[in-house]
């Protein structure tokens, strides 16, 4: 009898004492116990997952750039962009119109929010996201900052397997160029409250890379066809993001 | 060193080489060869190109620049004009170990440049400069890093630095010391206007500082400046910096 070494299965040797009446001759009967040893395969207990939960708190620390509902997505490898590298449509799509629904829906992803809401200059959004037996999943953040062509803010593929349960970690992050839209800044090119413009437009007419903003200009800073004022400057970083484990 | 302790190799059994070699690759460790680094330089900008990047490792004692120091003329060189040469003769007279232009030519924007670097043990920190593109003397700029000894992958982001060295007019001009406006290499010609009155002549601050950013205009015939405001300009960092101690 062969067994493999499979996981769900272990080998359990079961002693059975075994009664025997034998027959040996014409009035005598014996009574002989013989031990039987008998291989059994049983299924091994299926043990209980171990949850993996954080919580993530997100601010926006922006003058006058709502962050657009912001996408959380734990994954277990990958990156959702790269500086120099050509944005994916996902990105774009986030980018420019602040549409997070396909990051969200990334088939690498382990589990995934949004937000409900946008998130003004001064205020945060918490999320809490439970995954189960993998102790170094990614954790990728991402939002646009609406009254741009194409900025977002975000972190990219963070490694979890660095908090102990009950750690928490602390960063603030800057903001990234998708290199889809070119920032021309004109009215009907921005979505956010400041111009009610267009959205996520398929042609690509900047550099085609995404690398770190280099900040808006604005009407009050040289460039005459901006909708964009001062009010709406922003530097490096835009974010703060807060992820506690909690176990 | 390393021919003679080969013949040694070669003169022991095939059985004791592996302990040997593990006792010579030690012995290297601790008294040749104090770190093997692989270098990688990315330039973050979507529009600012780097001149041909020099990355120094030297002794703790050394410096390239100092913040809220006069720029010496050897980073006067590489601010205003991209020029390595004066980059090179500080690393020959302070014994430093030098990768310079891995790019082979400019670091364009987004790109990465990758290069490997022995240092001896007593470079024990590193140094990062190159030239920004356009601009008057603006330089991505690393000061005296301790390189870690321990192996692993180490990031490092840098910010852009302004020499203090030339007035920031952000007019097509020279990359020669001393003379105004900004060198123009070939890919940058079509990038950049024509006809600009000059931003200002005067430099504040005649140290090295974090650079203000450039002002640029939207104007590619004329206006004040010859950089363009919505494509030729940055916020810190402007480089990573990885370093991998092998």
């Amino acid at each position: 009898m062969k067994f493999s070494s499979s996981k769900l299965t272990k080998l359990t040797t079961v002693a059975l004492a075994v009664s025997l009446l034998a027959a040996c001759g014409d009035d005598e009967v014996i009574e002989v116990e013989r031990i039987v040893e008998v291989i059994v395969e049983v299924p091994a207990e299926i043990p209980a997952p171990v949850p993996f939960s954080y919580t993530v708190t997100v601010t926006n620390l922006t003058h006058a750039q709502p962050f657009s509902p912001v996408a959380v997505v734990l994954h277990e490898n990958g990156y959702l962009w790269q500086v120099g590298e050509v944005a994916s449509v996902d990105i774009e799509l986030m980018a420019e119109g602040g549409d997070n629904s396909r990051l969200i829906a990334l088939p690498q992803a382990l589990t995934s929010m949004s937000g409900a809401m946008p998130i003004g200059p001064g205020g945060n959004d918490t999320f809490s996201l439970t995954v189960n037996d993998i102790a170094d999943a990614k954790l990728s953040i991402t939002s646009m900052l609406v009254n741009t062509n194409d900025a977002f803010t975000g972190l990219n593929a963070w490694d979890l397997g660095q908090l102990e349960a009950g750690e928490s970690w602390t960063t603030q992050v800057g903001v990234y160029d998708s290199g889809t839209e070119s920032n021309s800044e004109a009215a009907g090119s921005i979505p956010g409250p400041v111009d009610g413009g267009e959205g996520f437009n398929a042609m690509r007419n900047d550099v085609g890379f995404v690398a770190r903003h280099s900040g808006v200009v604005t009407s009050d800073d040289g460039l005459p066809n901006s909708v964009l004022t001062g009010l709406h400057k922003f530097d490096s970083p835009a974010m703060r993001i807060t992820v506690v484990r909690t176990e | 060193m390393i021919k003679v302790l080969s013949f040694l190799i070669n003169e022991v059994n095939l059985v004791k080489t592996t302990l040997i070699g593990a006792a010579i690759a030690l012995t290297l460790s601790n008294t040749s060869y104090a770190a093997d680094l692989t270098l990688d330089i990315q330039n973050l900008t979507q529009g600012m190109y780097f001149t041909p990047v020099a990355l120094v490792a030297h002794t703790p004692e050394a410096s390239l620049f100092e913040l809220g120091e006069a720029a010496s003329v050897e980073i006067q060189a590489m601010a205003e004009g991209g020029a390595l040469d004066g980059i090179a003769t500080i690393g020959d007279s302070i014994d430093a170990d030098v990768l310079a232009n891995p790019a082979g030519g400019l670091l364009a924007p987004g790109a990465t440049a990758t290069g490997t670097l022995m240092t001896v043990d007593s470079n024990s920190v590193l140094s990062v400069v190159a030239m920004i593109l356009p601009t008057n003397d603006g330089f991505i700029g690393l000061d005296n890093w301790q390189i870690p000894t321990e192996a692993g992958v180490y990031t490092v982001y840098l910010n852009a630095y302004d020499a203090g060295t030339e007035a920031n007019d952000e007019l097509r001009g020279s990359g020669a010391s001393g003379e105004p406006g900004m060198p123009v290499p070939p890919p940058l010609q079509p990038l950049l206007g024509n006809g600009g009155a000059g931003v200002t002549v005067i430099e504040n601050n005649a140290t090295v500082h974090i650079h203000r950013g450039n002002i640029g205009d939207a104007d590619l015939n004329g206006g004040t400046s010859d950089i363009n405001n919505t494509v030729q300009r940055w916020l810190n960092p402007v480089a990573k910096l990885t370093v991998t101690v092998n």
